[in-house]
């Protein structure tokens, strides 16, 4: 049977993983597909997964009071949604929206956590790609605070 | 270069076109009075506008350096003298002095790749150079234009834009630092639309905008694609005065902005470019 190991090793998040992680992982993996408008999480909802974007884009999302949802940053393609499901209270602190036909992995959070804890190896190897990717999206999010392109006062 | 009789003595232009672009941006067209000869200008060269009684303020020329007798300045209104100049009537006139300053590599970049990378306003100074690549659009190798600006509303030339995002010849990625749901595209820092476009490091050269902060974190970029400090070149904003290298208010480390710049080569500046005093 042809397994998501393969589609997991082309993943730009786990580029140059050592083939026995994916190994471990691909039992926590589906496939999943969203339409354009599909919610595929919300603020306050249970952080069991993250995604793997294979194709397409999805917008993080806050809701303002009288002013609706707004996008505080864009996913695409090469990228991975989601790190509420690593800590407690595994609960989305963002909703998540896709702006367009978007293909990608779901993994099962409860899964993989498990498989963390009897392997710190592959934990710390989880851990490393997604400090990663918090500390370029704090980054980014710092330079947005900055209002850069803002009047000057 | 052009060389000019008299640099201090403004010649006189008159309004043609006064549009607003954003809200706090607008796109001025400026036609010479009789008799007076427009000179030709380099993309990325500025000129100093004069408003009597009020002031003068440099500003960067947005037009296509190929059709030099419609003079194009983008600005925003901030001041006194760009609230001024704002507010000028079609058929009011002003004061020209330039053009002035450095200018883009673009004769440079034949056969290369070249990468824009625009925030806000800096997509303004960027456009001369747009024109005069898509002019000999096969000179060139890939093209690619990475714009960030504050919100959907803020982007301007935006009908421009999607005249260029339309042509297959020239890859266009925006970004929005916030948007509504409304919003289709990217939001995030114009440093995130780097990782993936489409260029050559070893043969690209890129030409950054926008303000400090954003030009710093976009080279730290695009070093990390591997591109050569050599191939980067930024446009720099200090506060220029006479325009001509007299006054010094413009210094930068041992140049000065409006003689040397505003256009500079990344390599050659770097040093001071880290340095917060200067």
């Amino acid at each position: 049977m042809e397994t998501l190991e393969p589609i997991l090793a082309q993943h730009p998040f786990f580029q140059d993983i050592e083939p026995v992680y994916l190994q471990l992982m691909v039992g926590c993996a589906t496939n999943v597909r969203f339409t354009a408008g599909d919610d595929i999480f919300r603020e306050g909802d249970v952080a069991d997964q993250f995604y793997l974007i294979r194709h397409g884009r999805v917008a993080l999302q806050i809701f303002v009071p009288g002013q609706g949802r707004i996008t505080i940053e864009t996913i695409e393609a090469g990228e991975v949604l989601g790190w509420s499901w690593l800590f407690p209270p595994y609960r989305w602190h963002f909703d998540a929206q896709a702006l367009e036909l978007t293909r990608a992995i779901a993994f099962d959070g409860a899964c993989l956590r498990a498989k963390c804890d009897e392997d710190h190896d592959l934990g710390y190897m989880l851990m490393q790609r997604f400090a990663q990717v918090m500390t370029q999206r704090l980054q980014a999010t710092r330079l947005q605070l900055l209002d850069l392109y803002g009047v000057r006062t | 270069m052009t060389i000019l009789a008299d640099p201090m003595r403004p010649e006189w232009y008159r309004v043609q076109r006064s549009r607003k672009d954003t809200a706090d941006t607008f796109t001025l067209d400026l036609e010479p009075e009789p008799g007076v000869a427009t000179p030709p200008f380099a993309a990325g060269q500025f000129n100093m506008l004069y408003v009597f009684g009020v002031g003068e303020v440099p500003i960067s020329i947005s037009g296509d350096p190929t059709q030099p007798q419609t003079l194009v300045h983008t600005t925003r209104a901030v001041g006194v003298v760009t609230q001024a100049i704002r507010a000028l009537k079609r058929g009011a006139t002003i004061g020209v002095r330039g053009p002035f300053g450095s200018h883009w590599p673009v004769e440079a970049c034949m056969g290369k790749d070249v990468v824009l990378v625009a925030g806000g306003i800096g997509l303004a100074p960027l456009r001369p150079v747009i024109y005069q690549l898509l002019a000999q659009r096969e000179q060139y190798g890939n093209i690619v234009l990475l714009y960030g600006t504050r919100t959907p509303a803020d982007i301007l030339y935006p009908r421009q834009l999607a005249q260029w995002r339309a042509r297959f010849d020239l890859d266009v990625d925006i970004t929005v630092d916030r948007a509504s749901d409304t919003w289709r595209g990217n939001v995030g820092v114009v440093t995130k639309l780097i990782l993936k476009a489409a260029f050559d490091p070893m043969d690209t050269v890129a030409m950054i905008c926008g303000p400090e902060v954003m030009m710093r974190f976009t080279i730290m970029e695009l070093l990390k694609r591997g591109l050569r400090a050599e191939d980067i070149f930024v446009s720099m904003e200090r506060n220029m005065k006479c325009a001509i290298g007299f006054c010094g208010h413009c210094q930068f480390g041992p140049s000065f902005i409006c003689k040397e710049g505003p256009v500079l080569r990344y390599d050659q500046i770097k040093h001071w470019f880290g340095i917060r005093e200067v």
